[in-house]
């Protein structure tokens, strides 16, 4: 664990707004380290979910450097962006998004639908990453025919399935009750045991506790960073 | 699995999903083909049918009638300006070889008497050439001959509409007395039923007496030597064009018409008459399908519309695909693919409809229809052309959002 698979530089985001501009980051130096588990804290609206979006590419950022295994992303196209969303990252979101008129199968398949060059044995990949979070039972159940913390899992699954190197959690467990939020946790944790770098945004210090390192975040920049 | 037939399934997938909006969305192009469809198939089998009725009209035929003519129709016709005469005719038969029989006719509309029935109906004084040239075979009895002509008889032969209004059975009206314009004449045929002319004109409400009969009986006021209408048949198809020439050089001579001036006659060959008609069902072809292609129109912006609303209703959906790694242009894919499909199918169905409404037409109005293929080629064509079209600006608004309003979006 030697090579940083995220490092930030000066990370700035402003919302260019009617009147005022909004600054949402306002210069995130952060390094990353491959296989890391860690938590971003901070009270709400302190930039946490803009971050993880820059991060996890879905954003662009304003000022700064981004650097993603070593690879410069701060001003790549949206095309290439897609891609490495695709290949190298798995989101896990509050509210799941999963697509509600897709079985549970479907939905874990979906980024291998989008994955270049195309691979053989999609089927069977989606059932194998449904049976590592325990669901193999449920892979033809509709979204709503499943509870929070199996959407969840599903969410998971499809997250892990193209095999990426980092995986971003935007507040996992906040629409799940404590029991089921640790579960999910205990399987992130899993995930973090088989080398995979995983970042979960949360307020809640319970969870945080569970990471090896809580970074936090107050007015879009950081002021605490800690380790075990 | 390559881009396309991925977003083939999806699109596939949302069209079941949303059956009845789908299908709703469908209607104006199912619709808007099945017009298209109906129209081109009406119109070609008008066109057939009125063809069949030109050349049915006689063999190798070219038809000369007084007045002269403009491009495109025939001004005067029958009546105005009486400017052929029998010696025409004789003149024509003597002196153009390409020419194989000639007969002139006199016109007159009149009352029939028959017993106490009666019947107005078109007289032509005429000459024994006119069935030949005509092709028209006599059904019962014979035809006016050379001798009923030079003795002037006052002899009838009945078209079979005539026959069937006046009398209850034909077989024994060979012989009977009618009086036309008060004189008696005696029947001696029944002409074998032609139908209608393309101008819908009925070819069997008509009786045919002697042209020497009509002129010294039934149209005594009119100059003498006067016809309304100069037949001629040409030897062979091939000959026709060739006769015409000779006929036009020989009456411009015959009626001294400078160079300079026009003539004071039309000619026309059937193949000219059935040109200009095929002109006009053209035309009526090319406005019905006009029309149509408007409700095409209007049934692509139905599809824009529900798209729109489509990606509007699916724009998290959108957002899940852009966060699991699809591009700008899978998401493009995915709804063109989509509206193309729901427009293809649209239009398959339009087909369908088409002939089978075309059959109906057929069927229960006795219209002649033809099922053209090309036009079933065209409006398959033409759909997927609406889809792709109409489809495109819905699809370029899905791929062009912004993955976390996307994601956001309530
Ligand atoms: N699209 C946007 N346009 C304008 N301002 C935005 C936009 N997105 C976020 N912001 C602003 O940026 C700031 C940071 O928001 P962010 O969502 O990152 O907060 P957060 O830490 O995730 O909060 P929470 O814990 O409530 O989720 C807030 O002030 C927010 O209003
Ligand atoms: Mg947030």
């Amino acid at each position: 664990m030697v090579k940083p698979i995220i490092r930030t530089k000066q990370l700035i985001k402003r919302y260019p707004m009617e009147g005022e501009t909004i600054v949402a980051l306002k210069g995130i130096d952060l390094e990353i380290q491959s296989g890391e588990f860690l938590a971003v804290m901070g009270p709400s609206g302190s930039g946490k979910s803009t971050l993880m979006h820059i991060l996890g590419l879905l954003d662009s950022l304003t000022e700064g450097t981004y650097e993603l295994e070593g690879l410069n992303v701060s001003h790549i196209s949206r095309e290439m962006r897609a891609d490495l969303r695709n290949q190298k990252i798995g989101f896990v979101f509050q509210t799941f998004n999963l697509l509600a008129r897709s079985t549970a199968l479907d939905n874990v398949k979906l980024p291998m639908l989008y994955l270049r060059p195309r691979i053989n044995g999609s089927h069977k990949k989606a059932m194998e990453a449904l049976k590592s979070v325990g669901l193999a039972d449920r892979a033809s159940h509709l979204p709503r025919q499943l509870s929070g913390g199996q959407q969840q899992r599903v969410a998971i699954a499809r997250a892990l399935v193209n095999n990426p190197a980092l995986i971003l959690a935007d507040e996992p467990t906040g629409n799940l009750d404590t029991k089921t939020g640790r579960e999910i946790m205990d399987l992130l944790s899993s995930l973090h045991e088989r080398g995979i770098t995983v970042i979960i945004v949360t307020h809640d210090p319970e969870i945080g506790r569970l990471t090896r390192r809580r970074i936090l975040v107050r007015d879009g920049i950081i002021i605490q960073d800690e380790e075990d | 699995m390559n881009i396309w037939l991925t977003a083939l399934r999806l699109a596939i997938g949302s069209l079941r999903a949303y059956k009845v909006r789908s299908f709703l969305t469908m209607l104006g192009i199912i619709i808007g083909i099945g017009s298209v469809i109906v129209m081109i198939n009406v119109g070609r089998g008008a066109e057939v049918n009125i063809q069949e009725q030109i050349r049915n009209l006689g063999s190798n035929m070219l038809m000369i009638f007084s007045g002269s003519s403009r491009s495109g129709g025939v001004r005067g016709g029958f009546g105005t300006k009486p400017s052929l005469r029998v010696k025409d005719a004789e003149a024509i038969a003597r002196e153009c070889p390409a020419v194989a029989e000639v007969t002139y006719s006199i016109v007159k509309n009149m009352q029939i008497v028959a017993g106490n029935s009666n019947w107005g109906t078109s007289v032509q004084g005429t000459t024994p050439e006119y069935r030949l040239v005509r092709n028209w075979p006599v059904k019962y009895g014979e035809f006016i001959n050379a001798h009923h002509m030079k003795s002037a008889a006052s002899v009838v032969v009945l078209g079979s509409a005539v026959a069937e209004n006046l009398f209850e059975s034909w077989e024994d009206v060979i012989g009977q007395k009618i009086r036309i314009n008060n004189f008696p004449f005696r029947i001696i045929g029944v002409m074998n039923s032609k139908g209608r002319t393309p101008a819908g004109r009925d070819q069997d409400d008509v009786v045919f007496v002697p042209y020497t009969t009509a002129m010294r009986k039934l149209m005594g006021s009119r100059l003498p030597g006067v016809v309304h209408f100069i037949g001629v048949s040409a030897h062979s198809k091939q000959l026709v064009a060739e006769a015409k020439r000779e006929v036009e050089e020989l009456l411009r001579q015959r009626h001294r018409i400078l160079t300079e001036a026009d003539d004071d006659f039309t000619l026309r060959t059937l193949d000219e008459i059935a040109a200009a008609s095929e002109k006009t069902g053209n035309i009526m072809t090319l406005l019905l399908t006009s029309v149509a292609a408007v409700s095409l129109v209007v049934g692509g912006i139905g599809i824009m519309n529900v798209m729109l609303v489509s990606v509007t209703e699916r724009t998290r959906e959108i957002g899940i695909r852009m966060a699991v790694g699809a591009r700008e242009r899978d998401v493009l894919i995915q709804f063109l693919v989509e509206s193309t499909t729901m427009s293809f199918v649209g239009g398959l169905l339009g087909i369908l409809l088409g002939i089978g409404a075309s059959r109906a037409i057929t069927h229960l109005a006795k219209w002649p229809t033809i099922i053209s293929i090309d036009a079933i080629f065209l409006a398959t064509l033409f759909s997927a052309a609406v889809g792709i079209f109409f489809g495109f600006y819905p699809a370029r608004k899905a791929a062009s959002l912004d993955p976390i309003e996307a994601l956001n979006y309530e």
